[in-house]
């Protein structure tokens, strides 16, 4: 069953241009630096590895054929008939991943799961389950990109994670496609009482269009933090927001987003529901216009059903201060080290709960691209 | 060393708007290499736009006059241009930086000033600052805090002219002594005369920051214009019995060239 690393035809791995495109978005491809490893090419699995005896990884087509019971986590978090794209991923030729971490194991080296669209202008169907059983913790890096040369296509993501009682799943999505490639993941995370549920995303590439909206639903106690890096180019549109339904009392959610309108347009939404007594939440979007092109539209919501829930939210939008890059001129940094600097910071999110080795793939998926846009 | 000392600032007939407004004008000013000049006068006389103005913050505009820098004529580089040829400046506010962190800062500035990683370290314990390194730079800083990271800066860059705005204001009795002896180093004032290659000029109200660093000369800004040069001590001596008034017209009664103030 274990495929290791994928074969040359699959993916032209021995090519550094493919080597420089999976690292940017946290695919290593290395035995000693993750738990497991999935990828898919299109439709097909091009590699399913794992490293570690506390977590299982397979294809969806696979994990369904082995495990009768994903009939009772297939399409019940994210509904089938949710609009037009989930309709489409529920076909016969879907793949996509199935991790799960085992009762009471840490999964703290992360598994990574490539989506790759290799072939121009073809739709990729994805639809992943992940299951955090009772008291474990799963680190997950979701790497998702496009074949080099390759600009046009279609990807639509099915994700619907279940994070059990005491557990915790943290789920790094790192996006690198293409001007022409259209982009439309459905996540929902069911996370039971006392569970913890990180998701981050960055998206620092063109790309024609990304729409989500992944939402959390909340047990008692439970949280879900929710951070978001995003920097849309000329002609990119990317409209993401993240949600989170306190339903559970004592649940908690932050929401957390940082935008740079690079000539694109961004609607950067958020939106907190306090469906249960005792419920917290924040969400915070700032957004930075870097041309007079593009635009940032921040929506943020709160929706209170109980009296004594503590919501709040922080929007602003706005471009780079002068006093700031004059300051750190007179550090003899130049003008345009000083913007990069302060866009650098602009990015960094200090994101609680994230572990060390995912805060520098972050950090690292920043920084391979920055060079190239600001 | 020779003793034959060196210019390092000339500053010719400057002239200075903000918002088209004038806040500077006819200021001349001659500071040698090794020699310290303290820069008096009450609110709103122009003192912190005379520092704006050198190390040309672009709100400063400039409308008459030169500045020249080690012989050089600077009056239109950028400030990172102005900082690579040998100014420093420590703000009295500056602002908040966020997502830079100040050992960020402090690298870049170690770099410019030939200093290592150690030196960073050093300075920074110095400085009562080791805690500091890691946050944003100047984000949640007290203003004594404040003040030592921007000395702390300044020690890395390794300047050869050093303006300081109000190095002492706001900051307590526990920590003037550190200020004070940061800025000694940073001046060279802690050696012989014949010795020193820095010059600065240190912005003070109150001159406390006199009692650890002394200076050569005292300057008075007053209404935009330089109104009096002369002694900092005796200045600061007359202006604390007879006010900015009474020390201008002393100043004017012995040096009536000095400058036309109507």
């Amino acid at each position: 069953m274990s495929k290791g690393i994928p074969e040359p035809e699959q993916l032209e791995i021995e090519k550094p241009e493919v080597r420089k495109k999976l690292e940017s978005v946290g695919i290593e491809l290395n035995p000693e630096r993750r738990s497991a490893t999935f990828m898919q090419v299109d439709q097909e699995t091009a590699a399913v590895s794992t490293f570690s005896e506390s977590v299982e990884i397979m294809s969806i087509r696979d994990a369904l054929k082995k495990y009768d019971w994903l009939e009772d986590y297939f399409w019940k978090a994210v509904r089938r008939d949710q609009d037009s794209y989930t309709k489409e991923a529920d076909s016969e030729d879907v793949n996509g991943y199935f991790i799960r971490s085992f009762p009471g194991k840490n999964v703290k080296i992360p598994v990574e799961a490539c989506l790759y669209l290799k072939k121009a202008k073809s739709k990729q169907k994805v639809h992943n389950i992940i299951i955090a059983e009772e008291g474990s913790e799963l680190n997950i890096i979701s790497g998702c990109t496009s074949h080099p040369g390759v600009t046009s296509g279609m990807h639509i993501g099915i994700s619907e994670f279940f994070v059990k009682k005491d557990a915790k799943i943290t789920f790094t999505m790192i996006h690198s496609w293409d001007s022409d490639v259209e982009v439309r993941p459905r996540s929902v995370a069911i996370v039971e009482d006392n569970g913890v549920f990180i998701s981050n995303y960055v998206l620092m590439n063109p790309v024609k269009l990304v729409q989500m909206y992944p939402t959390a639903y909340l047990g008692e106690n439970s949280t879900a933090i929710f951070s978001s890096i995003i920097v849309a180019l000329e002609n990119s549109v990317v409209d993401a927001g993240s949600r989170a339904i306190l339903r559970g009392k004592g649940s908690s959610a932050e929401i957390i987003s940082r935008t740079i309108s690079k000539g694109g347009d961004i609607i950067a939404r958020g939106h907190i529901v306090g469906d249960a007594p005792d419920v917290k939440g924040h969400l915070e979007c700032r957004g930075l216009m870097l041309s007079d092109n593009g635009i940032i539209h921040a929506i943020p919501e709160l929706e209170a059903k109980f009296p004594n829930v503590d919501l709040s939210h922080e929007a602003a939008i706005g471009k780079i201060a002068e006093e700031e890059i004059f300051y750190l001129q007179s550090r003899g940094l130049t003008r345009d080290e000083a913007t990069a600097s302060i866009i650098r910071g602009f990015m960094d999110l200090d994101i609680k709960g994230l572990s060390e080795i995912l805060k520098r793939e972050i950090d690292k998926a920043i920084s391979m691209v920055e060079k190239d846009i600001f | 060393m020779t003793s034959q000392k060196k210019d390092i600032l000339r500053v010719v007939n400057l002239g200075i708007n903000v918002d088209g407004k004038s806040v500077l004008q006819n200021v001349n000013l001659y500071i040698q290499q090794g020699e310290t000049f303290a820069l008096f006068g009450p609110n709103g006389s122009g003192k912190s736009s005379l520092l704006s103005a050198l190390i040309g913050n672009p709100v400063y505009k400039l409308y008459s006059g030169r500045i020249v820098f080690k012989g050089q004529d600077i009056t239109h580089l950028s400030t990172d241009e102005r900082v690579r040829l040998g100014m420093g400046i420590a703000f009295q506010t500056p602002p908040k930086v966020s997502g830079v962190k100040l050992i960020d800062i402090l690298r870049h500035c170690a770099k410019i000033g030939n200093r290592s990683e150690e030196d960073i370290y050093r300075f920074a314990e110095m400085l009562n600052m080791e805690d500091f390194l890691n946050r944003y730079v100047n984000q949640g800083f007290s203003g004594g805090e404040v003040k030592r990271s921007e000395l702390l800066q300044l020690l890395l860059l390794n300047r050869d002219f050093i303006m300081l705005d109000e190095p002492d204001s706001g900051v307590d009795l526990e920590n003037i002594s550190i200020v004070g002896n940061a800025i000694k180093k940073l001046l060279e004032r802690d050696r012989d005369p014949e010795s020193r290659t820095k010059s600065g000029l240190i912005i003070t109200h109150t001159g406390h920051i006199l009692d650890y660093v002394d200076a050569d000369y005292g300057v008075i800004l007053y209404k935009g214009r330089i109104a009096c040069v002369g002694n900092p001590y005796d200045i600061l001596n007359e202006v604390s019995q007879n006010g900015y008034e009474g020390c201008i017209n002393k100043c004017l009664r012995e040096f009536p060239n000095l400058n036309n103030l109507k």
